[in-house]
Order: C-alpha cells, then structure tokens, then sequence
C-alpha cells in the first residue's frame, strides 16, 4: 500500500466495471474451475481413475490373455458365466471364438456400468471441492457479496462439476473404445465400440449419472464442513453402480438399450428434484447463517 | 447513502431463537466514516450482511444506496464492496490471477479486468508479487489484497469488517491512511466494523454502539465522550511509591470541599480527582508540594471514546440509544 493516493480510477482509465454486466455465470465457473485444478487432493483422482478404466483395465485384459492364453479363459470360467448369461447376451456371444467371448463379455458389457463410475467420480469430487470444500477455506463469504445472483453461483458450481464429468466420459468413450477395438479386434475382426449400448449409456446415462453424484454431494455438503467429509459421505452414491455391474456378472441383470434408457430417464428425474433441493439449500440467506 | 428502520434479524425459531439484530435505526450520510462498534457477536457482521442483502431481515427495513437490500441485492451489491472479517482469499490462485478473477465477476471484460488488477496491485504495493499464489503472502500482505479486491469494481459504499484485526501497526497505519483517503472529498463512505477503539477515534465521523444485537448509543465520538463524562476529572502524576500518601494529603487538604472521590489512576503513579472544580487543580498541586510530593503532571481528564465505550458496555441496556 505504497501510494493509497487514487484508489478509484477513472472509468476512462478502461475500468469501467458500470456498464456492462457480463456473463458471470462463466466468470464465477473460471474462477471454481481454476480453483479446483490447482488442487492435488481433486486432480490425482481425476486422471488416475478414469486413466485406470479407460486404458489400464483393457490393457491389463489383453496381456493377461496373451500370456495366458487358455489358462485365462479357464480361470474365467467362461461357460459358467455363459449359462448364467440373459439369452441376448448369450446369443451375442454364440459363434464367437472363447477368447473373442471373453472380450466381448468383459470389454463390451461388464465394463458398460462400471464406466458408469467414471462421470459420477468426476461430478463427486469436483463438487466436494466447490461446495464443501469453499466452506472449509473460507472463501465463500466473499462470493456472496458479488452481485451476482443465489441461481448463478449454484449454476456456476453445477457447471464446473457436470462439464468436465461429461467431458471425462465422452473423451473417456473415444479412448476407450480405440484401446478396447485395437485388444479385441485380433480376436473379433470387427469393431466391437462403440455400440448402441455405450452410446446411450454414455451421451444420456452417463450425464444423469454425473447429475446424480452431484445433486447428492451439494446436499451433503451443505451438512459437513470439509472436502473430506463430503467427498466420504457422497461416495456412498457409487453404491448402485456397484450392484449393477454385480448384477451383471452374476447374470441377474441384463443391461440392454432400453434399460439404459428408462435408467437414464429416472436418473434425470432425480437429478432435477435434488437439484431443486439443492438450490433452496443454496441461498445466500441459508449460507451465511450457517457461516 | 444508509438508512435503517427498526432492522432486525432472528435465527432458528421457537425457543432456540437467537434475535442476532434488534430495531436498529440508524442513519450513514454520504461521504462518512461510520462506525460499527461492539464486542463480538454484537451484531455488527449481521447489520453488514442485512445491508448487503446477504441475509434477509426478519423485522424493519432498510434502504442501502437508494435501494432495498431484500429485493435489489445484485444491484446494491454492484455498488457496495465489503473487506470480510477474514480475508477470504483463495490460496490456490495467484495474486493478480484473484483481482482479474473479481474483476470478471463484476462484469468487467478480460482486458479490462488485467488492467484494473494491475493498477491496484500498484497502488496496494503488490505489483512485484503479482504472479505468487496467494498462500505465500503475509498476512498483512493478504489483508491489502482482501482490500484490492473490494475495490476492484470501484464502489460507492464500502463495509469494512474490522480491517486491521492481526496486522501490525505500520500495516494498521497504512490501512488507516487509505481508509482516509478513500472518503476524501466524499467521494465514498466507509461503515467501519470494529472494536478497536483508538481506531474508531481517530477515523470515525459518527459511531453506532451495539450490544447483544441492540443499539446502545450513536452520535460522534466526542458526543459520546461529553454524555458519559459524569463530571469533570483532574490527573494528576506523582511518584509511583507515593501516591498513597499523596491520596492522603489531599485529602486533608481538600476534605470532601471539591472533590467527589480521590482514587489512584489506572497507571501507577496517578491519581484521579472525580468531580473535583477547576479550582481544585490549583489547590491539590499546592498541598502536595506543601506536603513535599513532587508533582510531574496535573489537569484536566478528558473522557474519550474507549471511557465511553466501557461506561455503556457496563451499563444496563439503553433501548434504541438515539443521540
């Protein structure tokens, strides 16, 4: 504070902060956005999992199978799993080679829900840091005195959580499909992905899904004090996934086309009521009453 | 510029209630420093965000630049600037990456928000660690760039929530200047929340005392001053060892006639006459060098705003408190 001589500038200096009021939505995103990638606790889970399910996972499938050959279509237990298989499933697989089984059963749909986790990860973590995690800093306080609206800082913060998580699982698709086409393609000869169902699961399930980890973590954010504790609790959501792909493998559930559908529809459904939820959780009244 | 009508403000409800604010009235005219005094959890932090349209009044209303914070909170708040009890910096961004990041917030296009970051990190005497986070700043450091910021959308109304608490007093002292300078000419008004009162003293126009969510008192520091000064006080300083048989010569010498109680001062070494007539001054120096007491200092005591800040704290509630 060397010279507090003219702290207020002419307009004509180009300041002119009066006339223009411009896409703060966008403003408060790059500011939450900037704020959460300089943090290690949010970004090592955010390219050390999805790098996990895109690449490693396939990858880790077609060394074991090319080291282990037989051995692994063994250990799998394939016609085992075949009889436990839903008849679509199982006719999808008829004909093919077991090898080329074993790479359409788990790359083409085991892996379907649990890619699933992905976007709900992303959405989860980024939204403990943005909500939680600015009430644990303290840096709130000084967002609610900007006069911007209580809808544009919450839309601002479900911004910066829903579009890197449905960025992660678009981009997520794109890698993973080239890496699990170039494993099963020796096998196959075809392009397994992608294919109608990883469409909708991930353009229509996989935001739903994002949405879903998000509305939950802004409602126990608003409970906890910290980045921790909120990222904890919130997780409990993956749980569902979970049982899905569960499910899946023990052959009680046949995630088809339209089952992803109807999932994604009730998803959404959701995902709107805890958002509105959420809002009313959201107010500068309510936030600054429990500051 | 503020004007309140019977604000208030409750939290929770039934018998876990706490009225946090109660019928403040009060009035803060252009180009002023007011100030907001009280202990803390007097409601000050409440008034500033009940003016801001951060919280909702439960009761009253209040009109903050021609506008009612419950209804045009963005617009008000477009105009208004508030320095946060605690600075509320993101320690994850760089300095002038937080000023430009506002600047943005208050509507400014990138160009001009670098711009407007750069001007004020030179006037706050950030320039040269414009590019570190913010976590490697001191706390003084932080407190200018808190300051930078509240001004990066050049407001008309400025709410200072204790402004110097933590720094030292060179930085004390430069906040103080700026403060100075921002009201010049009033070209803006400053509500000033604190509790230290030498700091109210020498910046404030006008004070509001609160206690417990009330008004206690209002009015300028010197008027505070006169309605608690019960009568006049004459200091006077002696040797510290002898201050005891000073009381008692006095005493003696001046036997109840013009002095309502002599008592040793808050420092050691003096005393002070309560109630005692201008004429008693004269008298008490003489009977102490009659009675071989040195004296080093004697006159009138004049009660400031820290005596009365106290006298009121001490005090039963006064209602609204209207000057």
């Amino acid at each position: 504070m060397s010279r507090p001589a003219s702290p207020r500038s002419s307009p004509a200096q180009g300041t002119d902060t009066r006339r223009r009021r411009g896409p703060v939505v966008w403003a408060l995103a790059a500011r939450d956005l900037r704020i959460v990638t300089g943090s290690s606790a949010v970004m090592i889970p955010l390219i050390v999992v999805p790098l996990v399910f895109v690449v490693l996972l396939p990858v880790g499938l077609a060394v074991a199978v090319h080291l282990g050959g037989s051995a692994v279509i063994e250990g799998a237990n394939l016609a085992a799993s075949l009889e436990r298989m839903p008849l679509p499933m199982a006719s999808r697989l008829a004909g093919l080679e077991p090898i080329a089984q074993l790479m359409v059963l788990v790359l083409g749909y085991l892996m379907a829900p649990m890619f699933l986790i992905l976007p709900l990860m992303v959405a989860s973590v980024i939204a403990a840091d943005s909500f939680a995690g600015e009430k644990e800093r303290k840096t709130l306080e000084a967002l609610l005195y900007t006069p911007t609206s209580d809808v544009e800082l919450f839309g601002a913060k479900l911004l910066v959580a829903l579009v890197p998580a449905i960025a992660v699982s678009w981009g997520g698709l794109l890698i993973y499909s080239a890496v699990a086409d170039a494993v099963a393609y020796p096998y196959l000869h075809r392009l397994l992905l992608p294919d109608p169902l990883w469409l909708v699961l991930v353009l229509w399930v996989a935001p739903a899904v994002a949405g879903l980890g998000l509305g939950v973590t802004v409602l126990v954010s608003a409970r906890v004090r910290s980045f921790q504790e909120a990222y904890q609790l919130g997780g409990v959501v993956v749980l569902p996934i979970i049982a899905l792909v569960a499910g899946q493998a023990a052959g009680v559930v046949y995630l088809d086309t339209v089952a992803a559908l109807v999932v994604g529809a009730l998803l959404w459904v959701l995902d709107v009521a805890l958002m509105a939820v959420g809002l009313r959780s959201f107010s500068r009244d309510a936030l600054a009453s429990r500051a | 510029m503020v004007a309140t009508q019977g604000l208030g403000r409750t939290f929770g409800s039934g018998e876990g209630a706490v009225q946090a604010l109660q019928e403040l009235t009060l009035e803060v005219r252009r180009g002023e420093v007011f100030g907001l005094l009280g202990h803390n959890g007097a409601g000050k932090t409440t008034t500033v965000r009940l003016l801001n349209g951060v919280l909702r009044s439960s009761s009253g209303s209040a009109r903050v630049l021609g506008l009612d914070p419950r209804e045009d909170g963005p617009a008000l708040r477009a105009r208004s600037g508030v320095l946060t009890e605690t600075p509320a910096l993101d320690e994850r961004l760089a300095v002038q990456e937080t000023l430009e990041l506002f600047g943005r917030i208050y509507g400014l296009r990138s160009i001009a928000a670098a711009a407007r970051a750069t001007e004020l990190l030179r006037e706050f005497g950030l320039e040269g660690r414009a590019r570190e986070p913010v976590g490697t700043l001191s706390k003084g450091m932080k407190q200018r760039l808190a300051l930078a910021r509240t001004l990066v959308h050049e407001p008309d109304l400025l709410f200072l929530d204790e402004p110097t608490a933590g720094l030292d007093p060179v930085a004390s002292r430069e906040v103080h200047d700026l403060i100075r300078t921002l009201t010049r000419d009033e070209r803006r008004t400053v509500v000033l929340c604190t509790h230290n009162l030498v700091e109210a003293q020498r910046l404030c126009t006008r004070v509001a005392v609160l206690q417990n969510g009330a008004l206690v008192a209002q009015g300028t520091p010197a008027e505070l001053s006169q309605r608690l000064q019960r009568g006049r006080e004459v200091h006077l300083e002696v040797p510290a060892e002898r201050v005891s048989a000073a009381a008692e010569a006095l005493r003696t010498a001046l036997d109840g006639r013009r002095v309502a109680h002599i008592g040793a001062g808050a420092t050691p070494g003096t005393l002070l006459l309560e109630g005692a007539a201008p004429e008693a001054v004269a008298e008490a120096v003489a009977a102490l060098v009659a009675a071989g007491i040195p004296v080093y200092a004697a006159g009138p005591h004049e009660a400031d705003l820290e005596d009365a800040y106290f006298a009121l704290m001490d005090a039963p509630t006064h209602g609204n408190g209207a000057p």
